[in-house]
C-alpha cells in the first residue's frame, strides 16, 4: 500500500469510527442514585484518602450508601442474603 | 520552644528524642505524650495509604501493606496538606523496595491506582455532543482535546487482568501478555479499559496534539484506529475537535474546552 492509500485508508477508518458511535441510538444510559444497595465499605466514591467519604459505610446495604446504576433497575437488583463470595486473594507470589 | 523541622523529623522517627521544649505537666520531658502524637501521624498515614491504594494491599496482604507503608511514610512524607493525593511517589518507591522486587507489575498497579484517584478529582468535562461530523479528510487533520480524567498505563504485565481479577468477583485469571489500560471518568466514576494493540500509542499521540491521521500513523501501519477512537467516544474522553489549521472548532463542548 502507498504512503498515501494508507493515509486515506486510515482517514476512512476515523470518519468510520466516529459516525459509528454517534450513530448509535440514545447514546449512554441514563443514570439515577440508587440507595441501600452498596456493600459496606464499597459504595461509589473513590474519592481516596482523606475525604469524608471514601468506604465510610459501615454496614451492608446502609440506607444512605449509594451507587450509580443504570436508570430503572435500581428496583429490581437482587440483593445476595449474605455476603458475596470474597476474591480468591493471589496466594502465589506472596512476599515471604 | 522548638523548631517545626526539628519537631517534624522526630515525628517520623521512632529513634528520636522528644524534641526539646516539649514538657508534660510535671514539668519533665513529655515523652509518652508526644509517642502518642508519633504513633498517630503513622497510622493515619497509613490509613490514607490503605484508602488509596486497595489493590496494592489485596495483592500483598493487610500486615506485609501496613508495615510496608510504615517505610514508605517515612521516606515520602506528604508533600502537600491535601491527603487526597498522598501516595503519588508509590510507583517509584515500590520499583526500589527489594522486599517486592519479584513483583515486578506492583509498579504498575500503583500507577493505575493513582491514575483511578487523579481522574476522581479530575475536572468535570463534557463529552463531544451528537451532530454533523465534518467531511472524511477534516476530520483526520483534526486535533482532539482529551478529558481531564483521561490516563494511559502502558504496563509489560497483564495490568487489565489484574485490576480485573483484583475487583471483580467472578474475574478470570490474569493472563501472561503485556496489556496496556486507558482510565477515563465518563460521569461520576472512573473507569478502566483494556487498550487495544497500538492504542496506547494512539492516545498518548493525541494527548501531545497529533492530528488523528498522525495518531494513526503513530501506532503502526498495521493498526486499526477505529477501536481506540470507539472507546475513548464510549468514555466520553473526547471533548472537542479542533481543525488543524487552529481555526475554530468543528464540534466542542464548549463549557468543557481546557485549551482556549
Amino acid at each position: 500500500m502507498s504512503q498515501s492509500s494508507a493515509t486515506l485508508a486510515a482517514a476512512g477508518a476515523i470518519a468510520a469510527a466516529f459516525a459509528a458511535h454517534f450513530a448509535a441510538p440514545a447514546g449512554a444510559q441514563e443514570m439515577e442514585k440508587c440507595y441501600g444497595v452498596a456493600l459496606a465499605g464499597q459504595n461509589d466514591c473513590a474519592a481516596g484518602p482523606g475525604t469524608t467519604c471514601a468506604g465510610t459505610s459501615k454496614v451492608d446495604y446502609q440506607g444512605n450508601a449509594w451507587k450509580l446504576v443504570p436508570a430503572g433497575t435500581c428496583l429490581t437488583m437482587e440483593l445476595p442474603g449474605g455476603r458475596t463470595g470474597a476474591l480468591e486473594p493471589l496466594d502465589r507470589d506472596l512476599p515471604g | 520552644m522548638t523548631g517545626q523541622g526539628a519537631f517534624r523529623r522526630a515525628l517520623l522517627d521512632p529513634a528520636a528524642a522528644v524534641p526539646a521544649g516539649l514538657v508534660g505537666p510535671g514539668g519533665g520531658p513529655a515523652a509518652r505524650r508526644f509517642a502518642v502524637y508519633r504513633n498517630n501521624v503513622a497510622v493515619g498515614l497509613t490509613e490514607a495509604l490503605e484508602a488509596a491504594f486497595p489493590i496494592l494491599r489485596r495483592i500483598v496482604g493487610d500486615d506485609f501493606f501496613r508495615a510496608m507503608a510504615g517505610v514508605f511514610l517515612r521516606a515520602h512524607p506528604p508533600q502537600s496538606p491535601c491527603l487526597a493525593d498522598y501516595g503519588a511517589a508509590m510507583p517509584e518507591f515500590l520499583a526500589g523496595f527489594p522486599p517486592v522486587a519479584h513483583l515486578g507489575y506492583l509498579p504498575d498497579v500503583a500507577r493505575l491506582e493513582n491514575a483511578l484517584r487523579r481522574a476522581y478529582h479530575a475536572a468535570d468535562a463534557a463529552p463531544l455532543a451528537p451532530g454533523d461530523l465534518p467531511a472524511p479528510a477534516d476530520l483526520a487533520a483534526a486535533r482532539v482535546t482529551l478529558a481531564p480524567a483521561v490516563c494511559v498505563i502502558r504496563s509489560a504485565a497483564p495490568l487489565f487482568g489484574i485490576w480485573r481479577f483484583n475487583t471483580r468477583a467472578d474475574a478470570p485469571m490474569p493472563g501472561t501478555g503485556p496489556e496496556d489500560v486507558l482510565v477515563t471518568r465518563p460521569g461520576f466514576d472512573p473507569h478502566v479499559d483494556l487498550l487495544p494493540p497500538g492504542g496506547a500509542a494512539f492516545v498518548e499521540a493525541l494527548d501531545r496534539g497529533a492530528t488523528l491521521a498522525a495518531a494513526a500513523a503513530a501506532q503502526g501501519p498495521a493498526q486499526d484506529p477505529a477501536p481506540t477512537i470507539a472507546l475513548l467516544l464510549a468514555r466520553g474522553a473526547i471533548t472537542a475537535l479542533h481543525r488543524a489549521d487552529g481555526g475554530p472548532a468543528l464540534h466542542d463542548s464548549a463549557e468543557a474546552r481546557r485549551n482556549p
